[in-house]
């Protein structure tokens, strides 16, 4: 195997033998689904229906709002029986639409199976924006958006992440495995849509079952796979644009602006089921796993899916939980509480126990340049989270804080337990406060 | 309260690496050096280091008290400093010295910075100049080696060092001990402080280092590369008067110095290319120092003084950024 | 010697000469006016005025563009002064010091979850609106005594805000600082206040502290023009201060606070002298 990697980055437990090799297995469908009018970058959709309302799976409930925005979809056949702020993944009750299911699943009848190869650029694009499809990777940015690049910007690259390189999670690595048709059709069809030839797939080296099965299945069609060395955060946009193509995204640009769109492989193969079936975004595969789950697995999730639900579907909570991750160990967030639903960007579920965490304070920064040299970026983390504690907010710009793509590297190896990502992100916000004054 | 969920900014899990776990891991690096100093120099070796590695943690507590900060005991870097101070020091060193020395470690070399982490300079360097320029006399009376057991009562020596100073100075030559019975210089078997003389136990320490990753390879060999370079130009054009890279290496504070003095992360740079300049300027200034100076070590204040230089190096050293855009882009 | 006499003396005389060559040929115009009032200026360079430092601020109303009572800081003597200098008259505005409307420290106020981060209000706040249950509570965190330029907020050892009303100036910093905006200017001579933040029905306020607002409407009902409530939130209304006093010991959760029977629990400040105003007449 020939491994590609990036500069940067470091190795901790992949932790994902507890639920690699487990299917994919269907989450029934609980009591009532909470879904959110907000579940992408961009403005929140607007809900366009009543409390009373009978609604058929793959439903419209909410529309979109502008062009950097997606509409929401029922995720079951049933009746609304709320329309009201509930405790959001974001930390705070936002408005959502309650749905009882009917337990019938029935989907909607004005939706139509396409044949993607009749279907032009910008009806496809439609189809993907009609059925709300945003990025599964779990940053949530409408897809259609992504396809859509401004005149001059010409595009001869499309990379599917399949990496996947947040410890614990392995969702990507099932469907790789089991619905790798889907994902092939996701990738023509996004091939035509972008009219590009080179077309790479890029797993880390810790999935050889799905490099080997993928090498077969993308033989026919032309679509590399490049298997890559398990490093965090290889799966980062900028980091496999540098692996796999050996091109950097220019600082303060897209990958775009490079030639190149990634998209992960989860929304690979739900464009496939939105053009092909018709069918919106209304559920996807999420791993829940943590020392703090009895039975960690792979579940198709209902979008709207309260936690606590998932939590009983995997054999219930393995002791007190201290800590609720929706995502991975390193990006994702902490929630409030297991009342929170499920949403199209909830890639994991971790749970945490007292023990499982690392409380400790924070001491003073020695200076010890470990975080200086795992940072995939290059940034010197500790200055920039030095000037942040201090409220310098030009300096931290000076030393480059936008840049930062978060990754928690720095985080993780610092032996003082500093909060340098929570301390960049602080510049960030105050770089942005100041730029809109201006 | 019953029993809350924890909430924090991402990242949720952490390498369990700590400050004390590094600090701990140099004080085991130093091991077979501080031992085998003992076995050198006897009971005075042994007591100066005592008084040195309990002095420095009464100090730094007495400081916290007076600051009203909690204690910072427990993450050992007090500890390191002694033992670091103490490997400085001449084994005849009078007790009030060392103890004065570790008073001025911990509250001048690092305490009124505002503790572990704010201090631009080394402190265990910052006390060992103090001492040296306050005490002449007795920082610069060696003894020679009497191993435990030898039954050998001290005897006032010079280091190859001094010798080497002397000799030039007087004579223009270098004399006898500069050029053979290097095997001495190997083990520990010379005149001069306690953490100078066994050239094989400092590298096994520092090889510990390396491969604990604790540092990394960029300031120790920029250092002892730029001394053996520098130092083997010199005695290339005269060999009579300048003495081999060899001698450079094994005698005198080299080999302490370029892995646990230059190495500390505090006082040094954090980018591998400001570690490289770094180490390079040490070189330099210390064969610059041995040569041409007026003391015959250079390790110390060349330390001393690229320390001073770090801000400044880690400013004009910041690595290139992912992306970097060489033309100036529009700001948003 | 005589040599060594000349010709360090003959340096010093070339270099005195050239410096002071120097200071004329290179000398910058500053209007003297600038200069005395920099002088009259608290010089703490606090930035309330909206300028870069006293010596910015200075040189604006030297060039006449500016009104000389922007320095709340400086009170109303530094505002006399610059216009004796500039000759125009003073107009000086009411006195305020800023007070946090909030009295639950960790003893009276629940969390929602436990925090782990940085010390820092904003951050804190970032991540699930703040670990207070409370949405309006004071965080306790410090960024309002981090940002006070005068030492005036000292934070309690239950994790409450507490702002001097002696050392407090008015510069406003803490109240741009508050993620919470519970920090609020208020008039110097009004020492009654209703020390909450939170416009949560009554019940729900019970739930999460021992001594929020609940609008049970007692303080209105016993001194009605000194109270308004709005948004299940008692406000005290301060040009009728002096009539608000009757009601703090009506109040059944213990919210209204004399500040001159001293400050909240926990504070170290020794209650404040009569309000420092010029025309008292209380």
């Amino acid at each position: 195997m020939n491994l590609k990697t990036f500069a940067g980055g470091l190795h901790p437990p992949d932790n994902k033998k507890w639920s690699a090799d487990k299917p994919i297995e269907l989450c029934p469908l609980p009591e009532e689904l909470i879904i959110p009018a907000a579940q992408h970058i961009g403005a929140p959709a607007e809900i366009c229906v009543a409390v009373g309302d009978t609604v058929k799976k793959g439903q419209m409930i909410a529309q979109a709002k502008g062009f950097v925005s997606v509409p929401i979809h029922a995720s079951t056949s049933g009746e609304v029986i709320a329309i009201e702020p509930r405790l959001h993944p974001m930390g705070r009750p936002l408005p959502a639409v309650v749905i009882k299911p009917d337990g019938q699943d029935q989907w909607d009848d004005s939706l139509k199976p396409n044949d993607p190869e009749q279907l032009d650029s910008e009806t496809l694009k439609s189809l993907i924006r009609d059925a709300g499809i945003v990025g599964m990777g779990g940053a949530t940015f409408p897809t259609h958006v992504k396809l859509s690049p401004p005149e001059g910007k010409t595009i001869d690259t499309l990379i599917l992440n399949g990496v996947e390189c947040e410890p614990y999670l392995t969702a990507d690595h099932r469907l790789m495995l089991e619905q790798s048709e889907r994902l092939i059709d996701g990738i023509r069809i996004l091939r035509k849509i972008l009219g590009v030839k080179d077309t790479i797939i890029g797993i880390e080296a810790n999935k050889p079952d799905a490099i080997e099965h993928l090498n077969k299945e993308c033989a026919p069609h032309q679509i590399q796979i490049q298997p890559l060395k398990v490093q965090y955060p290889q799966g980062a946009e900028k980091q496999l644009i540098d692996a796999c193509t050996s091109r950097q995204v220019p600082s303060g640009g897209l990958p775009m602006d490079c030639g190149v769109v990634v998209q992960n492989v989860g929304t690979c193969a739900a464009i496939s089921d939105a053009v092909r079936l018709g069918r919106p975004l209304v559920e996807r595969v999420a791993t829940v796993t943590g020392p703090g789950i009895k039975e960690p697995k792979n579940l198709l999730v209902a979008v709207g899916t309260p936690l606590q639900h998932l939590v009983d579907q995997c054999g219930g909570l393995n002791g007190e939980p201290a800590k609720i991750i929706m995502g991975g160990p390193m990006m994702g967030q902490a929630q409030l509480s297991l009342e929170v639903p499920a949403i199209r960007g909830t890639s994991g579920l971790l749970i945490f126990r007292e023990p499982d965490l690392q409380v400790r304070p924070a001491g003073p920064c020695i200076r010890c340049g470990r975080c200086v040299s795992v940072c995939p970026i290059h940034l010197q983390p500790t200055t920039i989270a030095a000037y942040a504690r201090l409220d310098l907010i030009d300096e931290a710009e000076h030393y480059n804080a936008l840049d930062c793509i978060e990754c928690g590297c720095c985080t993780y190896i610092c032996p003082a337990a500093l909060p340098l990502v929570q301390s960049i992100r602080h510049a960030k916000g105050g770089i942005m406060a100041k730029r809109r004054k201006l | 309260m019953e029993n809350q969920l924890y909430l924090s900014s991402s990242p949720h899990i952490h390498s369990g690496e700590t400050t004390d776990k590094v600090m701990r891991l140099v004080i085991y690096a130093l091991l077979p050096a501080t031992l085998l100093s003992i076995y050198f120099f006897g009971l005075p070796a042994l007591s100066v280091l005592l008084i040195c590695t309990l002095g420095c943690p009464v100090f730094e507590a007495l400081a916290c008290k007076l600051r009203k900060q909690p204690l910072t005991l427990v993450d050992g870097s007090a500890a390191l400093t002694g033992i670091l101070l103490a490997m400085n020091l001449p084994p005849s060193c009078p007790w009030w010295i060392a103890l004065f020395g570790a008073a001025v470690a911990i509250l001048v070399g690092k305490q009124v910075y505002g503790g572990l982490g704010y201090n631009p300079f080394n402190p265990a360097l910052v006390a060992r100049v103090v001492l040296l320029i306050s005490f002449p006399v007795q920082m610069t009376s060696w003894t020679a080696p009497a191993p435990l057991g030898s039954g050998i009562d001290a005897v006032t020596s010079a280091t190859p060092l001094g010798e080497v100073k002397t000799a030039v100075m007087l004579t223009g030559k270098l004399p006898e001990l500069a050029t053979s019975g290097f095997g001495h210089y190997f083990t520990g078997d010379m005149a001069g402080c306690l953490g100078e003389v066994s050239a094989i136990a400092l590298l096994l320490g520092g090889l510990f280092l390396l491969y604990k990753k604790v540092i990394t390879w960029h300031i120790p060999v920029s250092f002892i590369g730029t001394v053996l370079a520098i130092g083997g130009i010199f005695w290339l054009v005269d060999p009579g008067r300048y003495p081999s890279p060899l001698f450079h290496l094994l005698t005198g504070g080299l080999l302490l110095g370029a892995f646990f003095m230059a190495t500390d992360m505090v006082t040094s740079p954090v980018t591998y290319r400001g570690m490289l300049i770094f180490g390079c300027g040490c070189g330099l200034l210390t064969v610059l120092i041995r040569l041409f100076g007026g003391y015959p070590e250079g390790v110390s204040f060349a330390i001393l003084l690229m320390n001073a230089c770090t801000p400044l190096i880690d400013r004009y050293t910041r690595p290139k950024l992912y992306g970097q855009v060489e033309s100036l882009k529009a700001e948003g | 010697m005589l040599a060594a006499v000349l010709s360090i003396g003959g340096i010093g005389l070339v270099a005195a000469a050239a410096l002071g060559l120097a200071a004329k040929k290179f000398a910058v115009e500053v209007d003297p006016r600038e200069l005395a009032i920099l002088e009259a200026l608290p010089g703490a360079n606090c930035g309330a005025c909206g300028y870069p430092g006293c010596a910015g601020y200075a040189k604006a109303v030297a060039e006449g563009t500016i009104s000389p009572n922007l320095c709340t800081p400086g009170g109303a003597d530094t505002v006399e002064a610059i216009a004796k200098i500039m000759g125009i008259e003073a107009i000086t505005a009411e006195p305020q010091v800023a007070v946090v409307l909030c009295q639950g420290d960790n003893r009276k106020a629940t969390q929602k979850y436990r925090y782990l981060g940085l010390t820092d209000c904003n951050a804190a706040q970032k991540i699930a609106d703040g670990p207070k249950t409370c949405p309006g509570g004071c965080l306790g965190m410090g960024s309002c005594q981090r940002a006070c330029p005068f030492g005036a907020i000292e934070m309690t050892p239950e994790g409450l805000a507490v702002i001097s009303r002696e050392k407090c100036t008015g510069c406003t910093k803490c109240v741009a600082v508050c993620p919470r905006q519970v920090i609020k200017m208020t008039p110097l001579e009004a020492v009654t206040h209703v020390l909450c933040n939170s416009h949560d029905k009554g019940a729900a306020v019970r739930k999460y502290c021992q001594v929020g607002c609940i609008a049970c409407q007692i303080c209105k009902k016993t001194a009605p023009e000194a109270y308004m409530i709005e948004d299940f939130l008692a406000r005290v209304e301060y040009p009728q201060h002096a009539q608000a006093v009757a009601a703090v010991e009506k109040c059944p959760t213990k919210c209204i606070r004399d500040f001159s029977s001293g400050y909240p629990e926990g504070s170290s400040f020794a209650p404040p002298t009569v309000p420092v105003a010029k025309d008292n007449a209380a």
